[in-house]
């Protein structure tokens, strides 16, 4: 393995680390309103598989969406002056932290209602094929939206029409506080789910970026050369709350579980992996971390001296010319 | 050329998908079955399996995977079997095609017509015979048109197909057959341009969609009573021609709205407060509006026929408005 690889999934994760408890601190400043669900534990999944992609590759999302954001190469200015609600955002403040687009990365979305996405991803890898292309869509959702009837129809479609779709299902556990025993009948291995489509699924390790990353290249080689969706159960933690309304443990979990779990923050596994295997040092991680705050730093501030939208946006856009 | 509504509707889509292969049509039925009111009539054989979609009965998986093809850059029409079905894609519609724009800070377009009969046949029930106009006319984002001739279902058809939006196109099942005549060779028509369906200077009435028809049949009749009316026909409900309907009514003083949805929220209610707004001065009476009832659609003929507007309840509210009688 090579050190700079490491080094730069490393340093992804940890920009969108350090966004995030920045942007935390931005919410309880009220610089960020509405809500703001952080995937903080989660990050090793967004790295890691669209790590796989190329560049030209669809990328949609539920809300929980910065990080799948800045993994597919947003500008981290832009997108914190979209959850500033400004104008230089990348919706012009227009979307907001549950809906960041960034059509000219062809990251096309997070989206709010569960489970209605999926149908889109569907229809983005229906156009790939109809247009004799060969892109894959990364599709991701929280393994709330599994049982949804609008995940099984588009599940259906995609494997009716063999269409070039990876559903990527974050099991974080939770739905909101429902844990997904409660939720879901057949909870054990959500893969089966897809199974009984007649799609290909595998389970993986979420918080080993590493590991996202080995199982999404051969999952996307095989896509890409014949069509066909593909399920990938990748199993993780969200170390804080659904949103900021929530504590990061609440009634729904206790400390302890939410502390056992940080024993395996993704972060932490691959620096471990690298130190053990002496292709980093501490000087290195420290490096990283300098560079990072200073593009975060750059972010809130960039963020913060944006203007509003100005009162004429609030028509525009609502229809294209 | 005298040709049916369905022919006219066949006619659009095929002339539009032999320009422009990004449209590709997808629903329920709509190919080897050959549509399930035949409007798709040899379109699998000319277009292929590629570009003319069955799909299982599933409407918000297909409607969404319409928007998101859209959002790649194809064209679909959706067409839902009734847009009673589409209630299943509302989700889809509401909160996707209509937004996305506006979400994404104008990045990306959603260019679908979604099409199929809205309003009532006869004796479906409560399930298959609803007018939900009004409920997509409230969603910015999306256009809603309505033609009642074949004329106008052909020309607004072909343009929905070149316009960049989501578009909610709705036909009726009573329509299908009726003919008119159609231009020959190649026309569109504007969205958001109205029509005066018959000239006349004592009373506008605003009719849509089959409602055109039952508003023409009692001008007849009215016009041999003496009292000319003049029938509007907005074709689309929005963006809605407004201009048109005041500059009728701001020359007879009288209105009266036809519409086959039901009463309350209904989309009569918006017309006349729009008229209310812009040409109140110009009013001699009371607007009059003649709607569905505010009822479930009940079996028994007779309960709905009661329920549906009818020649004799616009002639009623027309002499009403008119003589005061």
């Amino acid at each position: 393995m090579d050190r700079d690889d490491l080094l730069s999934l490393y340093r992804q994760m940890l920009l969108i680390r350090r966004f995030e408890e920045r942007s935390a601190e931005m919410y309880a400043l009220a610089k960020i309103g509405g809500f703001l669900h952080l995937y903080i534990g989660e990050e090793a999944i967004a790295v890691g598989a669209i790590a796989a992609l190329r560049r030209d590759d669809y990328v949609i999302s539920a809300y929980r969406d910065h990080g799948h954001c800045l993994a597919k190469g947003s500008e981290a200015d832009r997108v914190m002056a979209e959850l500033f609600g400004k104008a230089t955002g990348l919706c012009k403040g227009k979307g907001g932290s549950m809906h960041l687009v960034d059509a000219a990365r062809n990251f096309m979305g997070g989206y709010a209602i569960v489970g209605g996405h999926l149908p889109l991803a569907t229809g983005l890898a229906f156009a790939v094929t109809y247009q004799k292309r060969d892109q894959v869509v990364l599709c991701f959702f929280g393994e709330g939206a599994v049982p949804s009837g609008q995940a099984h129809e588009a599940f259906n479609l995609a494997a009716l029409w063999k269409l070039p779709v990876i559903f990527m299902c974050e099991n974080n556990r939770y739905g909101m506080g429902t844990p997904v025993h409660r939720a879901v009948a057949l909870y054990s291995n959500l893969a089966e789910k897809a199974r009984a489509h007649g799609i290909e699924a595998e389970t993986v390790d979420g918080m080993d970026v590493l590991a996202v990353r080995t199982l999404m290249r051969t999952v996307v080689s095989k896509v890409r050369s014949a069509p066909q969706p593909y399920f990938v159960e990748a199993l993780t933690y969200r170390f804080m709350g659904h949103s900021m309304a929530d504590p990061s443990h609440g009634h729904y979990r206790t400390k302890e579980e939410v502390e056992e779990e940080r024993q395996r923050d993704p972060l932490l596994l691959l620096r471990r992996t690298m130190i053990d295997r002496g292709m980093a040092a501490e000087p290195d991680f420290k490096r990283l971390e300098r560079e990072v705050a200073e593009i975060v730093a750059a972010a809130v501030k960039f963020a913060d001296e944006s203007p509003f939208p100005a009162p004429t946006a609030l028509e525009e856009d609502v229809y294209a010319e | 050329m005298l040709i049916s509504y369905r022919e006219a509707l066949n006619q659009a889509m095929r002339e539009e998908m032999r320009r422009d292969d990004r449209i590709f049509l997808i629903g329920e039925e709509v190919g080897h079955y050959q549509g399930a009111f035949k409007v798709s009539k040899g379109f699998v054989e000319e277009f292929g399996t590629q570009r003319v979609l069955d799909t299982p009965i599933t409407e918000a998986g297909f409607t969404g995977l319409a928007i998101g093809a859209a959002m790649a850059g194809l064209h679909p029409i959706v067409e839902l079997m009734t847009f009673n079905f589409g209630i299943l894609a509302l989700d889809q519609i509401v909160n996707n095609a209509a937004k996305i724009r506006y979400m994404s800070g104008g990045q990306v377009a959603v260019p679908i017509v979604i099409r199929g009969p809205g309003s009532a046949a006869h004796q479906l029930g409560a399930q298959h015979s609803q007018s939900l106009e009004a409920w997509f006319c409230h969603v910015p984002g999306l256009k809603v048109i309505a033609p009642a001739t074949p004329h106008d279902a052909k020309g607004l058809l072909k343009n929905a197909l070149r316009d960049p939006n989501p578009i909610i196109f709705i036909e009726a099942q009573l329509l299908y057959s009726t003919k008119g005549e159609v231009g020959e060779g190649e026309y569109t028509i504007p969205i958001g341009q109205a029509e005066v369906k018959r000239r006349g200077d004592d009373v506008t009435i605003v009719a849509y969609s089959k409602m055109v028809l039952l508003a023409l049949e009692a001008a007849d009749q009215l016009a041999r009573e003496g009292i000319q009316a003049e029938v509007v026909d907005p074709r689309t409900l929005k963006p809605l021609d407004v201009q048109a309907i005041v500059s009728s009514v701001q020359k007879t003083g009288r209105l009266v709205i036809v519409e086959e949805g039901w009463r309350f929220a209904g989309l009569g209610a918006q017309i006349a407060e729009l008229v209310h707004a812009k040409a109140f001065d110009y009013l001699d009476a009371p607007i009059v509006r003649v709607t569905g009832a505010d009822v479930p659609m009940p079996y028994a003929r007779p309960l709905e026929d009661a329920a549906i507007p009818d020649r004799e309840r616009v002639l009623a509210a027309v002499r009403q408005l008119v003589k005061g009688v």
